[in-house]
């Protein structure tokens, strides 16, 4: 059995603190592309011309249905084998290209219930003041639907931030990837694993913090009759 | 290889699979209700505890969570658990964390008027627990549980990383052997994963509706 | 109607964070007695039976039910704060039908009427649904007791809401403005019902109302709240037909032009 050692620690913390910046780079490079091709799906789903809605729903209910972790080996090992569109990717690349394919779906099903907020007759209106397809979307629909989801983006953000040390498993030099390769060489993996769980909470807990705060804010100026949940509110 | 064969040979690893996914959803669940009522529980020292917890597994990556229990528990205090213990108690004590939010905002959802009405008629908080507010708790935790449900079967693939058996380790050894066979094998692997999941899919989908059409108040 | 009030009210003060709802008041109210309680919203009408309820804790000051302090206890010769027990034991007097119905929705209409009996006052089964059979015909809905709360009007709600409370013989009832969330045409059908329970005679009622009609019609004796103060009090034709303060005079005023 071994104790906690400080001094290994805190030797092989600053490594470990290099390799954060990795883990967040994948991150915000992977939401970036998840906020993008995420409102691709939606927009999809909202073709009139049927078979292409349907087509979209069926990849995103298959891509939420299936863990990630397959989807990555599948991306790195098994796309450049796909004929004529299939083509290689470095690690890194193909687990930025995974986790922002991955949470695509959920943040096309958030965007949605954006839009759907939006109420009908801000169509109606725009409609009657003569707006173009575009000019309503830009100007009168998106910027009265997205305010109220960020909160929510910011929720994924985190989710995504922590589904990260996946990327381990095709080699990326992510936090927990260096964190086994360091704790490989000493047989011991109690300092290094704690650090990096510790990271972890220290990045993503004041994040949800964060967005706790947000959601507050929007539900006191979106939804006028939003429950007033009392810190009192105490049942049993 | 062909298909047929690759099909005969990940279909090993489906009960280790499901079997992880059922204990460690059923042990998710249990904390998910303990949890969840302690978290509105009177005791303060209860709802911190509980607090601390939640956000303890919620803020910490479900795939560290799983190492540090394989790899860190037997070397700091000798606790040695086997694979499928450690994903048992990983997947579940993270999903009933995740889960007992869905119960601790279910109970909440429950119109105040409701309480109020089982007080004035004199009924015990135990009471007012489980014949009132629960009963109607449990509809709007549904859908929430249905997704979960969902949720917890992906994440049983990382237990792979930890060398239990299950259809994406023994995907990963016909990978090794042949690396011809890496479309083929996650081609597969996908389209099995999802078929495992359709039930859950369909259900929670089911759900959802169900509980979107709202209940008719009071 | 002599001898010893059922519910005392001693200077109870009550106030959310900041805002003094109710500024002390006493009041007495005798067995039997049917009292209305009126006043503008936001006089805290309702905060009184909520905290007679033990919904509310007032602030300050004594509440007697029964010749039993509510929210204080003796513990070990010292008077402490009431504890859950001691609640509930005072709290089976009281039955309570709210605003709003509060009818269990998961439950059927009989089911909302013999759950808390067979649970808390630990009648069988039978036994309980006899007695809340009863009172659903008294309120007159015998018919629905397999029906669900949602495939029911307003007023029936409110009738079954009724039923229920009376299911528990309580000695005290409370009625929070039990007519305000109703269709106007549902409103004559609720108040029958409580007409006809004021005039069997001897339940004690306390109503907070705005059917002052109504009021004058059931009453034993109206309160007039306002501006977190009793202001006036006395027998229905008295303070409707010759009220004395110029705050109730022109509530009153108020209401005669609608």
């Amino acid at each position: 059995m071994d104790v906690f050692n400080w001094s290994y620690a805190a030797e092989v913390f600053p490594t470990i603190f290099r390799a954060m910046f990795v883990t967040l780079g994948i991150t915000l490079a992977a939401f970036a592309a998840a906020l993008v091709f995420g409102l691709v799906l939606t927009l999809l789903r909202r073709v009139k011309f049927k078979p292409v809605a349907y087509l979209v729903h069926g990849f995103i209910e298959f891509v939420r249905g299936t863990p990630v972790l397959v989807q990555l080996f599948f991306v790195y090992f098994a796309w450049p084998m796909v004929p004529v569109i299939g083509f290689k990717m470095t690690a890194v690349t193909a687990g930025i290209v995974t986790l922002g394919v991955h949470y695509s779906t959920y943040l096309s099903e958030i965007y949605r219930s954006g839009i759907e907020s939006v109420d009908q007759g801000q169509w109606e209106a725009s409609r009657a003041l003569n707006f173009s397809k575009t000019k309503t979307w830009t100007k009168i629909v998106l910027p009265q639907a997205i305010p109220p989801i960020i909160p929510m983006l910011g929720n994924y953000l985190i989710v995504l931030f922590k589904e990260t040390p996946l990327l381990m498993a095709i080699s990326v030099n992510e936090m927990l990837m260096t964190a086994k390769n360091l704790g490989s060489q000493v047989f011991s993996f109690v300092e290094v694993y704690t650090i990096v769980g510790l990271l972890f909470l220290l990045l993503s807990y004041p994040s949800s913090l964060l967005v706790g705060y947000l959601e507050k804010r929007m539900n006191n100026r979106y939804a006028q009759k939003a429950k007033k949940v009392k810190k009192e509110d105490v049942i049993v | 290889m062909s298909a047929a064969e690759i099909v005969e040979v990940l279909s090993r690893g489906v009960t280790v699979t499901v079997s992880l996914m059922l204990v460690s959803g059923i042990l998710a669940l249990v904390v998910a209700f303990v949890a969840g009522l302690s978290r509105v529980s009177g005791l303060k020292i209860v709802r911190f505890l509980t607090t601390v917890y939640v956000e303890f597994f919620r803020g910490t990556s479900l795939l560290v969570q799983l190492f540090w229990i394989f790899f860190v528990l037997p070397q700091l205090f000798g606790i040695r658990l086997d694979p499928f213990m450690a994903g048992v108690i990983t997947l579940g004590l993270n999903y009933g964390a995740y889960a007992s939010e869905i119960v601790r905002g279910s109970i909440l959802a429950v119109p105040d008027g409701q309480r109020e009405a089982a007080v004035a008629l004199n009924m015990s908080k135990t009471q007012r627990m489980r014949l009132i507010i629960l009963p109607q708790a449990l509809r709007t935790m549904l859908p929430g549980f249905g997704n979960i449900s969902i949720e917890l079967l992906k994440a049983t693939a990382l237990v792979s990383l930890i060398t239990l058996q299950d259809m994406m380790y023994l995907a990963q050894n016909l990978r090794a052997a042949d690396y011809s066979l890496s479309l083929k094998v996650f081609g597969i692997l996908l389209v099995m994963y999802f078929v495992l999941a359709l039930p859950l899919i369909v259900l929670s989908r089911y759900l959802e509706k169900r509980a979107s059409r709202g209940v008719a108040n009071t | 109607m002599t001898g010893k009030p059922i519910v005392q009210f001693q200077n109870v003060k009550k106030s959310f964070d900041e805002l003094e709802v109710l500024k002390g008041f006493d009041l007495d109210i005798m067995p039997g007695e049917k009292v209305s309680i009126i006043g503008p919203s936001g006089s805290g009408k309702t905060t009184i039976i909520r905290m007679l309820m033990t919904l509310e804790k007032p602030t300050d000051g004594e509440i007697i039910v029964d010749g039993q302090n509510l929210w204080h206890m003796e513990s070990n010769g010292k008077w402490v704060e009431a504890n859950e027990k001691h609640l509930s034991k005072i709290r089976g007097n009281i039955g309570m039908v709210f605003q709003h119905f509060n009818l269990f929705p998961h439950m059927t209409i009989l089911r909302n009427c013999t759950e808390a009996p067979v649970h808390v006052l630990g009648l069988n089964k039978k036994e309980a649904e006899q007695r809340a059979k009863q009172m659903l015909a008294k309120v007159g809905l015998a018919e629905k007791e397999k029906n669900y709360p949602f495939q029911l009007s307003g007023g029936q709600k409110q009738r079954v809401a009724i039923a229920r409370a009376l299911v528990m013989q309580p000695k005290v009832m409370l009625f929070d403005e039990v007519t305000s969330a109703l269709d106007p045409e549902l409103v004559g059908e609720v108040l029958r019902v409580i007409k006809d329970l004021a005039e069997q005679g001897d339940m004690t009622m306390i109503l907070i109302t705005h059917e002052m009609d109504f009021a004058m019609e059931i009453s034993d004796r109206v309160v007039f709240f306002a501006d977190g103060y009793l202001t006036e009090e006395g027998p229905p034709e008295e303070l409707f037909n010759n009220p004395k303060s110029d705050r109730l005079k022109s509530f009153l005023q108020r209401f005669s032009k609608v």
